[in-house]
C-alpha cells in the first residue's frame, strides 16, 4: 500500500511537469487541444451524415448510437491520455533506451505510462462529454439509480479495458519492432467498431470483440442495459453487467503479458 | 527530368526499405475497411440508392478509399516533413542546393505514392474483388479515366501538402493547424463517409473543394457518379486545383525563402 501510494506520487510529480511544461506554449497547446477534438468530432459528423439519410442503423436510432459514440470515445480518450503514448515504444525498443528503463528501481510499465501525458488530448475527452450530454438529452430513458451509475461505472471499465489491450499489444513490438500500426488496427480500430450497435457486424467481428478482446464490454452491453434493448446477438442479459468484472480480468492478463515479454527483451545494445 | 526520375526513385525506395510497415498499414486498412464495410451494409438494408451510389458503388468506394490512403497520404509524415525540417534550420540545406524544392519534394512524393499504389492499393483491391460484390467498371475507357484521375488525385495531395508544410515559415509551431488540416482533409475528401452522403448541394459544394479531388474524384469516376454528370468535368476540375496549388506552392515558397529566419541559426 505504502508503494502505491510512493507510486502515485511520483506520477503526480512527473506528470505534474508534463503538464506544466506544454502549458508554457499556452496558444500552441490550445490550438492542439481544439485540432484534437474537432477531429475526434469528425467520427460523429459520418453518424450524422448516416442518419442525415437513413433513420436508424441496425434498429439503432441516433440519440441511441450517440450514447454508445460518447461512452467509446470517453472511455478512448481517457484511455489515450493514460498510454496513449506507448506509441513511440517501439521507438524505445529500436533506439535500445528501454534498457535506461530496466535499470530504474521502478516498475518498467510504471515509467513508460508516467512518461508522458498530451494535454491536446483532453480534447477527445470534451468531445465525447460533448455528445454524451446530446445523447442524454435526446434519449426518452426511465432513468433509474442502476442506470445513472451505469454510465459513469463503464466509462472507467471501458478505459481499463482499452488501456489493457493496448498494453498487452504493445508487447507484439519487443518482437515486430516496425509492427505498431498493427497494434493501432485493434485499438483505434477498436474504438471506432465500440461505436456502432454490434450487431451490423458479421458474425466474426463480433465474436472478436465478446470473446477475444473484449471491446464490446467498453460500450455495446453497457448501452443495453441503460436502454434496456435487445442484444442482436442474443447472448446472455448478465453481459450487461460484467463490464467492470471483464476490466479487472483484460487488466490482470495485460499484467502478466507484459511480465512475460519483459523477460524476452534483449537489448538492441544502446 | 533524369534528376526527376532518380529522385522518384529514392521516394519509392525510401518506402520500400519498410515492408514490415507496409504490411501492418495494410493490415490496419483492411480492418478499417471491413468495419466501414459493414456499416455501409447496415444503411444500405433501409434504402437502395445514397446520392446516386448503389450498395455495390458503396462496397467499391470503401475499398477503393482505404486503398488509395496512403497513396494520397490522408495522413502520414509527409504532412509534416518538411515543416519539421524549416522548424530545426535543416531547410537552409535544402535552399542552398542549385534545384527548385518543390519540385524535387514533388518528384519524391510521386515516388512514394507508386511505391504505396503498387503494394497497399492493389493488394486491397484485389482482396475486395474476392471477398465483396463491388462495382467493375466494364469499359476499358472508365479504368483509364479512373487512372488519370488516380494520378491527378495525387498531384492535388501533393499540393495540399506541400503548402501546409510551408507555413512553418510563419508559425513557430505547426501542429495544431496541421492537426486541423488533417481533419479537415478527412472530413472534406471524402475519406470518412462517401460525399454523396452529404445532403442535396452540399453533397455537390463539397465535390468542388480540392480536397474532394485528392480522393472522392477518382472514386466517383470510378463508379460513373461523376459530378455535374461529366468524368471531363472532374478531371478538368482536378487539373484546375493541380495548376493553382502548384502556383500557389511556388508563390509561397519564394516568400518564405525571403522571409526566411533559420531558427537556432
Amino acid at each position: 500500500m505504502a508503494e502505491l501510494r510512493a507510486l502515485a506520487s511520483i506520477y503526480r510529480r512527473l506528470i505534474g511537469a508534463r503538464i506544466r511544461a506544454q502549458l508554457e506554449y499556452r496558444f500552441s497547446a490550445g490550438l492542439q487541444l481544439l485540432g484534437t477534438a474537432l477531429l475526434t468530432a469528425l467520427d460523429f459528423v459520418a453518424i450524422a451524415l448516416i442518419f442525415a439519410n437513413v433513420p436508424e442503423l441496425g434498429e439503432w436510432d441516433v440519440a441511441e448510437v450517440a450514447l454508445l459514440y460518447a461512452l467509446a470515445t470517453i472511455s478512448f480518450a481517457f484511455a489515450d491520455l493514460a498510454i496513449g503514448h506507448l506509441d513511440l515504444f517501439p521507438q524505445m525498443i529500436r533506439e535500445g533506451t528501454f534498457d535506461q528503463i530496466l535499470v530504474r528501481p521502478l516498475p518498467s510499465l510504471f515509467q513508460i505510462v508516467a512518461a508522458d501525458f498530451a494535454v491536446r488530448r483532453v480534447g477527445k475527452v470534451l468531445q465525447g462529454i460533448a455528445v454524451l450530454v446530446f445523447a442524454l438529452v435526446a434519449l426518452d430513458v426511465d432513468w433509474t439509480l442502476g442506470r445513472v451509475l451505469a454510465i459513469p461505472l463503464a466509462i472507467v471499465a471501458g478505459a481499463v479495458i482499452y488501456s489493457a489491450v493496448w498494453i498487452a499489444l504493445a508487447t507484439v513490438a519487443f518482437w515486430i519492432v516496425d509492427a505498431i500500426e498493427v497494434v493501432n488496427a485493434f485499438t483505434y480500430g477498436g474504438s471506432f467498431l465500440a461505436q456502432y450497435p454490434l450487431g451490423i457486424f458479421a458474425r466474426w467481428l463480433q465474436g472478436l470483440v465478446v470473446f477475444v478482446v473484449p471491446l464490446a464490454f467498453v460500450a455495446y452491453f453497457p448501452a443495453l442495459y441503460v436502454l434496456g434493448k435487445d442484444d442482436a446477438l442474443g447472448l446472455p442479459e448478465a453481459l450487461r453487467y460484467a463490464s467492470p468484472a471483464v476490466a479487472v480480468a483484460t487488466a490482470l492478463v495485460a499484467g502478466v503479458v507484459w511480465r512475460n515479454a519483459v523477460g524476452h527483451y534483449r537489448s538492441a545494445g544502446g | 527530368m533524369r534528376l526527376d526520375w532518380e529522385l522518384a526513385r529514392r521516394g519509392y525506395r525510401r518506402y520500400a526499405a519498410y515492408p514490415g510497415a507496409t504490411l501492418a498499414g495494410l493490415f490496419t486498412n483492411v480492418v478499417f475497411g471491413f468495419l466501414i464495410a459493414y456499416i455501409l451494409l447496415a444503411v444500405y438494408e433501409q434504402t437502395d440508392v445514397v446520392g446516386g451510389y448503389d450498395v455495390r458503388d458503396a462496397l467499391a468506394y470503401v475499398w477503393i478509399s482505404q486503398g488509395l490512403f496512403s497513396v494520397v497520404a490522408i495522413f502520414g509524415p509527409s504532412w509534416w516533413e518538411l515543416a519539421r525540417r524549416v522548424q530545426t534550420g535543416d531547410v537552409a540545406t535544402d535552399l542552398q542546393r542549385p534545384l527548385d524544392l518543390q519540385r524535387t519534394a514533388l518528384a519524391e512524393d510521386v515516388g512514394r505514392a507508386a511505391y504505396q499504389l503498387l503494394w497497399r492499393a492493389v493488394p486491397q483491391f484485389v482482396l475486395a474483388l474476392l471477398l465483396f460484390e463491388i462495382t467493375i467498371p466494364d469499359e476499358a475507357a472508365r479504368w483509364l479515366v479512373f487512372g488519370v484521375s488516380v494520378a491527378l488525385a495525387v498531384l492535388v495531395s501533393f499540393g495540399i501538402r506541400f503548402l501546409l508544410n510551408l507555413s512553418s515559415f510563419w508559425l513557430l509551431d505547426y501542429r495544431g493547424p496541421t492537426l486541423l488540416a488533417i481533419g479537415v482533409t478527412n472530413l472534406l475528401s471524402g475519406m470518412i463517409v462517401p460525399l454523396a452522403f452529404f445532403p442535396g448541394s452540399l453533397g455537390t459544394i463539397v465535390r468542388l473543394t480540392p480536397f474532394a479531388s485528392m480522393l472522392q474524384a477518382p472514386i466517383d469516376v470510378y463508379v460513373g457518379e461523376p459530378v455535374g454528370g461529366s468524368v471531363g468535368l472532374v478531371l478538368a476540375l482536378q487539373l484546375a486545383w493541380v495548376l493553382t496549388l502548384y502556383a500557389a506552392g511556388q508563390l509561397v515558397l519564394s516568400a518564405g525563402t525571403r522571409k526566411l529566419v533559420v531558427q537556432g541559426g
